[in-house]
């Protein structure tokens, strides 16, 4: 009787439609996100993660509708984010059906509003999403979707944002975002051993044995891929075939 | 048959709703006390604060009618917080009382593994049990939490294994809980909806 690794593909959207980029860059169409959710779910994900990389004021109500058309779609947890700066931004995305919210700039920036936001959900439904960079021998976290050095050091903001209530940490190598060059292990590592709650890795997944090694090497509890997954290259339920013949636990559906 | 969701600020009640009518049953949103003494079948979501619940179901004077249909032997099902508010108290909220239904607190898990407790584990059966009809032993259910009952005697069927062993699922009489998310589960979770709405029909027909 083991947790199991989970595995999470992840809709990142422009608030209504599913896009893919390379290192955050030069995005294109990559279909509907429910149509998706109903695939994954039906494939054996663990959970997914629907982002909204856009993240403007204007298009909120748009992706709030997102939300809703995915987890309709859904038997499994839902994780939802993209520019959540208030507690009220994270309510509308839990009303909207979403497990899990994700926050990342604003919480950067304030580090009490992840106090307030697990004062309101549970620690459980806040997830601090850190897109980390290698800057010499540290990582250093960025936001606003990657356009933004902050100085700070990502494995300490883990740290930090765990200690204010973050209950999971999603960590995006954006080193390896979008190259399927593997996962960051050493970033993985790093902040997986540093914190006392859950890590999902991102960034860079490929092959099975990206994921084996994430989970065994970085000590992740969660790994998350996008493009592969949508595209096909990967089936999960092979994926996980795989893994559990490497003795990794995982959900086999 | 209809049944009742107990309606509360901060709730999965939407996702409850869901797996519900996959499943082709009716449900409806109960926040009165008239309401819950007159529902059929009842479910007890649960998402959030345990001190945030029981001051919610206070405040709205259900926390004696939901008391009363337990008592009554009318069937429920909570679902994670929902079966931490059958006890006594917990030390998420301390001071706050539960409904206490079961003796006992509520204890915060051991920081020895990784918490929250999330995502998807196996259960160890200790007894037969109804809402676990038909699903097969090594099967996962999904779990996202930090306090669990470690303890609920004769009412336990399984335990869950993380950082402590803790009542995954009870049931006594018509009255059950979960502390996974059976509308989060997948086909199994959905097995164990089924399973209670089963039970709940038949009960109501006897």
């Amino acid at each position: 009787m083991t947790l199991a690794r989970r595995i999470i593909p992840c809709l990142d959207t422009d608030g209504e439609r599913v896009v893919k980029g390379v290192n955050f860059v030069n995005l294109r169409d990559a279909g509907d996100p429910a149509a998706l959710a109903a695939r994954y779910n039906q494939e054996g994900a663990d959970e997914l993660v629907v982002l909204d990389i856009a993240a403007s004021r204007d298009h909120r109500p748009t992706f709030l509708e997102t939300i809703r058309r995915v987890a309709a779609e859904l038997a499994i947890p839902l994780t939802a984010g993209g520019g959540v700066a208030t507690v009220d931004d994270g309510r509308a995305i839990l009303r909207a059906g979403a497990d899990k919210l994700t926050v990342n700039t604003a919480a950067l920036r304030r580090p009490a509003l992840l106090t307030e936001l697990a004062a309101e959900f549970g620690s459980q439904a806040v997830v601090l999403a850190i897109d980390a960079k290698r800057v010499g021998d540290r990582w250093e976290a960025f936001v606003r979707g990657g356009h933004d050095p902050t100085g700070c050091d990502a494995v300490a903001w883990a740290k930090e944002g765990a200690s204010c209530g973050a209950g999971e940490i999603l960590l995006t190598s954006m080193d390896r975002d979008g190259t399927r060059s593997g996962f960051d292990l050493a970033l993985t590592s790093a902040v997986s051993t540093s914190v006392s709650v859950p890590v999902i890795a991102s960034g860079g997944a490929d092959t099975p044995a990206d994921f084996l090694a994430v989970f065994v090497e970085g000590r992740a509890d969660a790994a998350l891929a996008a493009s592969i997954f949508h595209d096909a290259v990967q089936g999960l339920g092979e994926l996980k075939r795989f893994l559990a013949s490497k003795n990794v636990p995982v959900r086999l559906t | 048959m209809k049944i009742s969701l107990v309606e509360y600020d901060a709730g999965n009640l939407p996702s409850v709703e869901r797996a519900l009518a996959r499943q082709g049953l009716e449900t409806e949103r109960v926040a009165t006390p008239e309401a819950i003494r007159a529902a059929e079948t009842l479910i007890l979501p649960g998402v959030g604060h345990f001190g945030q619940l029981m001051r919610t179901l206070s405040a709205r004077g259900l926390t004696a009618p939901l008391r009363e249909v337990i008592e009554r032997g009318t069937p429920l099902l909570g679902i994670c917080l929902g079966l931490q508010a059958l006890f006594t108290e917990s030390d998420e909220a301390p001071g706050d009382a539960g409904l206490s239904i079961f003796a006992g607190r509520v204890v915060a898990l051991p920081p020895t593994d990784k918490l929250p407790h999330m995502g998807w584990n196996q259960l160890r059966r200790v007894r037969p049990s109804v809402l676990l009809e038909g699903v097969p032993p090594d099967a996962y259910f999904y779990f996202a939490h930090t306090y669990a009952a470690l303890n609920a005697g004769e009412a336990a069927v399984a335990l869950c294994d993380h950082a402590a062993l803790f009542v995954a699922a009870l049931e006594r009489g018509n009255l059950f809980a979960v502390q996974f998310h059976p509308e989060k589960s997948g086909d199994m979770g959905a097995r164990v909806l089924a399973n209670f709405v089963a039970h709940a029909r038949t009960s109501s027909r006897s």
